[in-house]
């Protein structure tokens, strides 16, 4: 028992399946990647689960191939504050967390959008919060593709302190209502800010009382240097693509690291990897599952798509099961657009993948299968549940977001199997202990982490 | 275009703070400590869900209200309030109103698409424009408009989000496993906006909703929204100091859509206060002008008294064939709220409306996708 009380917890977050080639939609489960219904599903399972939150992706604009709307994968998505806020209804634990890009977006109206969400669903409300300089989706909005790059990071830390202000220009948590003097809040000057930088020149009063938990919790995704300070800075839980367990300790003390320059403690900052999962009777029947899903993700048209992304050229005429191209590729590695796979040295890629091929003698098809794999846990549940546990305890990680390759379903083995397993290690938690997002994670109230800061 | 079906009647309710009278909190039964909870709104708007209220209206704007010392202050993003009830009602139409002036028409079409979805098709959009110093402060990109380039960007604003509303043809998903294509991308368009105050290329990120085209509300309470109302409007508030001005003004707009071969339903604004009777009604009035230090000012036709003459006035507004139905504005919404849903709703005989959407339950026909 003493054991099971000092071990270190892990934290599950789920991830909606959204618009990528991880999810798979040919299979007869996978149903509509909009209608509520799916989204109020994968809800309720995880709170089932007793997860830490949901979790909704973004995008602003429809990904092209070859000047074309990308057809192959799963397209269409909803709005994050407008789901969130939906799925909040639905459940009264689960933590609500989405993607808002801080690009497209002006701090009074996130302020006052995350505030919003975090009084409406009692304190469960995250914010993961990327960072765009992409013309391509400044298309569809008023200024375009106005910031340079390297300013990304720069609007990005500013419009965080802004919205920090604006969150906290209540003097109280909730408005005094002293009905016999006729006080409805603490003075009359409540919700004053002013905030000017190099970005953003605001003024005025904000509109909401502190939300349940001080500030909404920030998540960042993000591995540049850069993005990485930000986290360290800025972050409550850090959403990660470090899959092994090497690369993720060497992530996690590294961002940990960082921590202490601005006042904060490991405990300020969860690192969160994305993950899939198969799961199996044993080892080897997860593992025949995992490669016919693996194929179902990477159909003969996906496998061209990828090729066509390094070589920058129409290569349609080319068999899905052959081998690859004898052609080099061109400079075009802007053949995709709408996502982040922007290739640097396609030449260099070409060569790498021709050497790859022949040496294990894979097809294009095979080939893009193996060079794509992302992390994932292949086994029985009880060997899935040592696997994550093991990252968490060995600070690889402190927990994972759990992407599913169906939708809505994708999660319920999980919960109904590997879950208890956690529980029965005593790395999982058995009910919720609190009400609020922050509560779950067992991060501190902001206005509490400000008072370390001043005393340290 | 659709007719108008004379026995409709259509009743909506504005949904603001604790009252649309800024000192409303200060009453007993205001439930202002909760103004900032789920729970305050959730009992509400699922009280007139069931009480038979047909529409329910979210007022927004990015200013923070200043009527004087000792008024309420304070408001939740309407759309997420909106969001937040989609799927824990089950009847009513949800329109929220969202500003156009400082925002992106993309994130405004997706919203209320998504909550359409969440919905089952219940969603609509008030559009309003920020014509304050104050506002154009709180984001700092722009300087003060005119009112005249005010209407006009809120005209393109909705021409943007309509037209991605039409972006995805109802039958774009494909799931074609032979071809391995998701959609039929040539089923999917860009609207490629361009306007004097913006351009957008589209397609939205977020398939054609249930309704395809949410209703658009516009207020044409002030004569500079009118046109636009009734070019773009789908329901149309108006204000009027008496049931014949109302008349007049809803024939006059009506005469207009026609010209224009545009369907609208006129929803008359009623301001409400309701007592046990007149007599209680005016003390609470005379509470509220006392803390308040002026007297109340209506927006438009102004009701006190008890629930049955209430009820006789809305019956007046019903037999006047150029109204199509209220918004009605408790000055006390808690109570008010309570008593509408509870006593006078159940005496107007109401028909059920059936329609699988709220679009076909007020009878508008379902919107031809404009790209299709």
């Amino acid at each position: 028992m003493t054991q099971n009380r000092i071990r270190k917890q892990v934290h599950l977050g789920a991830h909606f399946p959204g618009v990528n080639n991880t999810t798979v939609w040919t299979d007869p489960a996978s149903k509509s990647q909009i209608d509520f219904s799916s989204f109020e599903h994968l809800a309720r399972s995880a709170e089932r689960g007793l997860f830490d939150f949901f979790f909704l992706a973004e995008g602003l604009r429809l990904r092209e191939h070859q000047g074309k709307v990308h057809d192959l994968d799963v397209v269409g998505r909803p709005d994050t504050f407008s789901i969130l806020n939906a799925v909040a209804g639905v459940t009264t634990h689960l933590g609500v967390a989405g993607t808002i890009n801080t690009t497209f977006n002006e701090p009074y109206e996130l302020a006052k959008q995350f505030s919003s969400l975090d009084h409406l669903s009692d304190g469960r409300a995250a914010w993961n919060l990327v960072t765009s300089s992409d013309a391509f989706t400044g298309e569809n909005f008023r200024r375009g593709g106005y910031l340079e790059h390297s300013q990304r990071y720069a609007r990005a830390n500013e419009l965080v302190d802004a919205v920090r202000t604006l969150w906290d220009s209540w003097s109280t948590d909730r408005p005094l209502v002293d009905r016999e003097r006729g006080i409805f809040a603490t003075d009359q000057q409540v919700g004053q800010f002013s905030h000017t930088g190099e970005q953003f020149d605001i003024s005025g009063r904000f509109e909401l009382p502190r939300s349940p938990q001080g500030h909404p919790v920030l998540l960042q995704a993000g591995d540049s240097d850069e993005g990485r300070e930000f986290g360290a800075a800025k972050a409550d839980a850090i959403f990660t693509g470090h899959g092994t367990l090497d690369a993720g300790k060497a992530f996690y003390a590294d961002v940990k690291g960082r921590l202490a320059k601005y006042g904060r403690t490991h405990a300020d900052l969860k690192i969160l990897p994305a993950a899939t999962f198969v799961l199996g009777d044993n080892a080897a029947d997860a593992q025949e599952k995992a490669y016919q899903i693996r194929r179902q993700q990477v159909g003969p048209q996906t496998a061209i798509a990828f090729l066509e992304q390094v070589w920058g050229r129409d290569l349609s005429q080319y068999d899905a099961d052959g081998p690859l191209p004898k052609e080099d590729p061109t400079d075009d590695v802007n053949i995709t657009r709408g996502r982040v796979r922007h290739v640097k040295d396609p030449r260099a890629v070409a060569d790498q993948w021709r050497a790859k091929s022949e040496a294990e003698n894979l097809s294009i098809r095979e080939l893009i299968i193996e060079v794509t794999a992302r992390q994932q846990f292949v086994g029985s549940a009880a060997e899935v549940a040592a696997e994550i546990d093991s990252y968490v305890q060995s600070d690889a990680s402190d927990g994972f977001i759990l992407v599913p390759h169906l939708t809505p379903a994708g999660l319920d083995e999980f919960i109904d199997t590997v879950v208890p397993e956690l529980q029965d290690r005593g790395s999982f938690r058995t009910e919720y202990a609190g009400t609020t997002l922050r509560s779950h994670l067992g991060l501190r109230h902001p206005h509490e982490q400000a008072e370390g800061v001043r005393a340290s | 275009m659709s007719e108008r079906n004379s026995e409709a009647f259509l009743v909506g309710l504005e949904f603001e703070g604790t009252g649309v009278h800024p000192h409303s909190w200060r009453r007993e039964d205001s439930r202002a400590e909760e103004l900032f909870t789920a729970s305050y709104w959730v009992d509400l708007v699922t009280a007139a869900d069931r009480g038979g209220v047909d529409l329910a209206f979210f007022p927004d704007s990015f200013a923070l209200q200043a009527e004087g010392r000792q008024a309420t202050r304070g408001r939740l993003e309407a759309v997420a309030t909106a969001a937040r009830l989609s799927a824990v009602t089950s009847r009513i139409g949800l329109i929220p109103t969202a500003t156009v002036t400082h925002t992106e028409p993309f994130h405004i079409s997706k919203a209320i698409a998504s909550i359409d979805f969440s919905s089952s098709g219940r969603a609509g959009w008030q559009v309003e424009v920020s014509d304050t110093d104050v506002e154009v402060s709180l984001f700092g990109r722009k300087t003060l408009q005119s009112n005249e380039s005010l209407w006009e960007e809120a005209s393109e604003a909705i021409e943007v989000v309509s037209r991605l509303w039409d972006s995805w043809e109802d039958d774009a998903e494909i799931r074609d496993a032979a071809t391995g294509r998701f959609i039929d991308r040539d089923k999917l368009h860009y609207i490629d906006f361009e306007g004097k105050n913006f351009s957008v290329k589209g397609p939205s990120i977020t398939p054609r909703s249930p309704q395809g085209q949410p209703l658009i509300t516009v207020d044409a309470s002030r004569l500079e929204a009118r046109e636009l109302a009734v070019q773009r409007g789908d329901l149309i508030r108006i204000s009027a100091s008496d049931v014949n001005e109302a008349s007049a003004t809803a024939r006059l707009v009506h005469d207009h859509a026609a010209k224009i071969d545009r369907c609208v339903r006129v929803l008359l604004d009623v301001d409400v206060l309701l007592g046990a009777d007149r007599g209680a009604a005016d003390d609470a009035l005379a509470e509220l002008e006392e803390w308040a230090a002026a007297p109340y000012v209506p927006k438009s036709l102004f009701y006190r008294g008890d629930s049955a003459g209430l009820i006789a006035l809305l019956r007046e507004i019903r037999g006047n064939s150029g109204l199509d139905g209220v918004v009605l504005r408790p000055l006390a919404l808690a109570s008010g709220v309570e008593k509408i849903a509870a006593d006078v709703l159940p005496e107007l005989n109401l028909r059920p409306r059936t329609g699988p959407t709220l679009r076909e339950r007020l009878g508008f026909e379902l919107p031809v996708n404009q790209f299709a």
